[in-house]
Formats: structure tokens, sequence, C-alpha cells
């Protein structure tokens, strides 16, 4: 939006603004004194953004705080989902949560997985995270010369590594595992 | 395995026909999955594009479902094998336009089938001939879960598996079912039955996906949403779906032969008449003849052998597959003409249909 703002209905400075969750689709709106006077917008109790929205004719803001930003994964913008229908990495839907939680609502049964979960692979994500964890551990106990706490690190960082290496069972893998 | 030696072998579709279910040709499920930590296809870069193929390639290579199955690059595929894949429901058309990355990885039954780099990572996806929701989905959920060993897959808690399109995020799947329905259209209540279904959440389809035609009445009926519900809940869902669509096919044709039968029995006859007679047959037309054969059979009007040889040439009986068959290219009335020639050979044994057992009032 252009700074300095303008009021949205007769583009004096505008020196009221307003924000207001409708529907859940974001609004933004900004008001001269006057005008704010006008439709009543300093009595909070008789106010409503979304008749103001709809005199004015104004359109919901698109998304949320993601909309002007990237997506630091991939450098997909909000636009380019508009264009495209489809994100660009997975983070995306991190990165545009704003947008993508109002989407859901109207696209699906509900919002909330329910199904199948990869155990597996969370379990070596976990285990990996692990093993970073240890290994930073370790450098900063030797750094530091704590030798006792040091050769422990080192013990769980070769459990670790090993698990980490090896996560898969020798047995076939269970049936699907549910929440 | 190469390509030319699985077009060869014998397919679950060509080759599996049951009257266990006859309204049901073939279940499919499809899972979509992707890798963590890459861009999803459409807005990958290329260098990235091909490191996933490599990786999912060999992720499926190592799996006891897919070891010995052709696992090839897209780019490695004529046009013509590719147009054979599509026609079985083994590849998307969009796979088959893809350049770079796309892989495919199927198994020598043609019961599974892997797209790589198609709009997700991996598009992993089980068909079976018949209503065979469980079997199905017993089979795609043991393939998935040894991938899950070997890849890391883009899932989040709150919202399952990770999908370029967010209506397939959660569990990624899509099952559906091929379904024959002859009776509901020749009496007009297809229009009727559609809008029913999509109420339940689930959507119609022609034969190739969306926008195709129904040629031969013959329809795709799928989950529309992947998110909030598990699975099983979903299967079961579509499930009733389909069960009570098949009673409703069936009752259609009952009243069709209670209410005129000679009118039904007219288009069946014609039908035969034509596909053992052709000399000229387009694939739309031959696919609604067959279509007709196929009702006719369902009736008792034909031997039950005779499916087999139906359920066959509907797949066979298409541009791709006819083109195979010849040693130079075809135009459509080159084409036209083999397919007739085909088709009369195939049919030339079969007896005319036995109307008795409707007559008798």
């Amino acid at each position: 939006m252009a700074s300095p703002l303008q009021c949205d209905l007769c583009g004096k400075p505008a020196t009221v603004h307003l924000t207001q969750i409708v529907n859940s689709k974001m609004h933004k709106v900004d008001l001269c004194e006057a005008c704010a006077q006008a439709k009543g917008v300093t009595d909070p109790g008789g106010f409503s953004l979304a008749d103001l929205l709809l005199k004015a004719s104004l359109s919901p803001e698109a998304a949320s705080a993601g909309s002007a930003g990237e997506c630091p994964g991939c450098g997909f913008s909000s636009g380019d989902f508009k264009k495209h229908g489809r994100f660009g990495c997975p983070q995306c839907y991190r990165t545009f949560s704003g947008m993508v939680a109002p989407m859901l609502e109207n696209m699906h049964k509900g919002v909330r997985h329910a199904g199948k979960v990869p155990v597996k692979a969370l379990e070596r994500r976990t285990l990996l995270e692990r093993v970073a964890g240890l290994e930073a551990g370790l450098a900063d106990a030797v750094k530091a010369e704590r030798y006792e706490e040091a050769a422990r690190l080192r013990d769980e960082l070769a459990e670790a590594r090993r698990a980490a290496a090896n996560p898969v069972p020798a047995v076939p893998a269970p049936g699907p595992v549910r929440r | 395995m190469t390509v030319a030696a699985l077009l060869a072998n014998p397919s679950e579709l060509t080759d599996t026909a049951s009257s266990k279910c006859a309204v049901v040709l073939m279940t499919r499920i499809r899972l979509a999955r992707n890798l963590s930590g890459a861009a999803f296809p459409g807005w990958c870069r290329e260098a990235q594009r091909e490191e996933v193929l490599a990786r999912c390639r060999e992720a499926l290579g190592a799996t006891a479902a897919m070891r010995r199955s052709v696992n090839v690059p897209v780019a490695e595929l004529t046009d013509l094998q590719k147009q054979i894949l599509v026609e079985r429901h083994l590849i998307s058309r969009e796979l088959s336009g893809s350049k770079h990355g796309g892989g495919l990885v199927i198994n020598r039954d043609q019961t599974v089938s892997v797209m790589i780099n198609e709009e997700d990572h991996l598009r992993v996806q089980v068909l079976r001939a018949g209503f065979q929701l469980k079997k199905a989905w017993n089979q795609i959920d043991t393939l998935d879960s040894e991938l899950e060993e070997r890849l890391d897959y883009a899932f989040d808690p709150e919202l399952g598996y990770l999908t370029a399109c967010p209506t397939n995020l959660g569990t990624g799947m899509r099952a559906s079912a091929m379904m024959h329905l002859p009776a509901l259209v020749i009496s007009g209540q297809m229009e009727k039955v559609v809008r029913a279904v999509n109420q339940l959440g689930m959507v119609v389809r022609g034969l190739f996906g969306e926008g195709s035609d129904a040629s031969g009445s013959i329809f795709q009926i799928s989950n529309q949403t992947t998110l909030g519900e598990s699975e099983d809940a979903i299967l079961k869902r579509l499930g009733s779906v389909l069960q009570s669509i098949i009673e409703h096919e069936l009752n259609a044709r009952e009243k069709l032969i209670e209410a005129d039968a000679p009118k039904l029995f007219d288009k069946i006859g014609r039908a035969y008449g034509i596909l053992q007679n052709c000399h000229q047959l387009s694939s739309s037309e031959a696919m609604n003849l067959l279509s007709l054969l196929r009702l006719g059979i369902d009736l008792g009007l034909f031997p039950e052998p005779i499916r087999a040889v139906t359920d066959r040439l509907l797949i066979e009986a298409q541009p791709g597959h006819i083109q195979a068959a010849a040693r130079h290219d075809l135009d459509s009335v080159q084409r036209d003409a083999l397919r007739a020639d085909k088709i009369r050979n195939e049919f030339a044994a079969v007896g005319r249909p036995d109307f008795s057992l409707h007559t008798k009032t």
C-alpha cells in the first residue's frame, strides 16, 4: 500500500487504521478523521468493517503477513501461487500459512491430518537432529576443555550415529501406523 | 525389464476380466508424496529435478515390489510407448509430455506404477481389475511404508503429506473406481447420479480424468478431499458410494428390460452385428459398441468367456495400441480399418446373442 496512507473513502490523509478478520479473511481499511466519525468507527460497539468494506467495495487483503514475502526455501511468492495454483516447495506451507489456513476449510473435510504418518522417516529425522546437536555439544566441550563431558558426549554421539545410519529394523515393516 | 517387454507382457487390465463385479472395471489408488528439502517439480531447477529423479529411482529399485521393474527416465520412451502407457492408465498425459527429470517405474504385471516428477515428486499408483479397494490399499500401503524407510518424505503433523497442490494435502490419496454404467446413461439418470455423488464429497470424471468424455458409458468416481480423514475413512465412504451406484445401475438395467426390452436388445443386437462385420471403426464408436456388448454379457445374452475379449479390446482398440500392432505409421482412416479388422476377427467366432432368457414373461 502506498505510504503516506490515504483515506479509502475520500482520499485525504488517513489517520485511522483498522484491521478486522471477517470469515477468516483479513480486511484493512484506512480512513481520515472525518470519514471515521461519519461511519461510526470511533464507536467500537456499533461498527462493522464488513459493512464499510461492502459500501466502499474494497477487496479484502488477499493474504496475511506472508503476502508480500517470498518463501526462504524456494523464492516462491503468493503471487506465484495465484498464477499456478500450486506451491513451490514443502516449506511454502509454513511461509504462507496465513493464506493456506482459510483455503483448506472450503477445500477439505477437516483441517487436521488424520491419516497415515511416515513414522520411519520422522524417526530418522529426529535421530539426525540428535547427531547434529551432540556434535555441536562435543565441539563446545572440547573447546572449553571439559574433557569428562566430552568423553560422555563422544560415546552418546557414536551411539546416535549408529542408530541414524541403520534405522531400519531387520524385520519387515509393520502395518500402517495411525495416530 | 525393458518397456517393450513390459508392453508385450500380460497386464492386470487386459487379462484379468472377472464377472464378480461386472459394474466396476477397475480400482485405482494413488498416493502423492514429496521429498523434504527439494522444490516441487513444477518449481524446481533442472539439476535438482534430475537429482530427485535419481534418488527416487534408486529407492524404488530397492523395494521388494519394484526390484525387477521397468525403471526409466521418461525421455527414453518413444511417443508411441508413452501413448500406450497412457491408454493403460499407467502414466498421465502430463508426465508423457515432460522433458526433463520425469521418470516412471512400472512392475511386470502392471499393477503398480510410479510417476516421478509429475506434479509431485512421487505419484505412486496401484491398479487392480474389478472392485478391489481393500486389496489395492494394502498393496500401496506396503510399498509406501517401504519407500519411507529410504526417502525423507515432506510431512507436517498438522497438514499431513505436503503436496504441490493444497487439494492433495493430508493423506495425498486419491482412490477411484472405473465404472461401467450403460443403463444409467441410456435411461438419462447420469446427471442426477453425478449431482448426488458430488454432494457426498466424491467426483465423477470421464475415462481419462478431468475434462475427458465418458465414451463407452465409463466413468471414474473418486474421493474429492484428502485432509481431515484417515485413509480408512475415505475408502469406507467411497466404497459405500460405489456400492450404491452399483445398485442404481443394476436397478436401471432391470427397469430398462421391464419397460422396453426390444429397444434395449435392438441396441445390443446392432452392436454385435457391427462388431462382427465392420470395416471402418473409430475408437469412440468401438468404445460405445464394446460397452453395449459388455452390457449384453452382464445380461446373459452372450457366454461369459466373451467378457475377457471385450474388456481387453476396450483397452486395445485405442489409437496407440492399434498403431503399435502396425509396421508403419498409420493415418486415422488406416487406423480405423485396422481396428475394424482386429475386432471383426476377435468376434468372428462369437455366437449370436441368446435373447430367450428375457423374452419369457
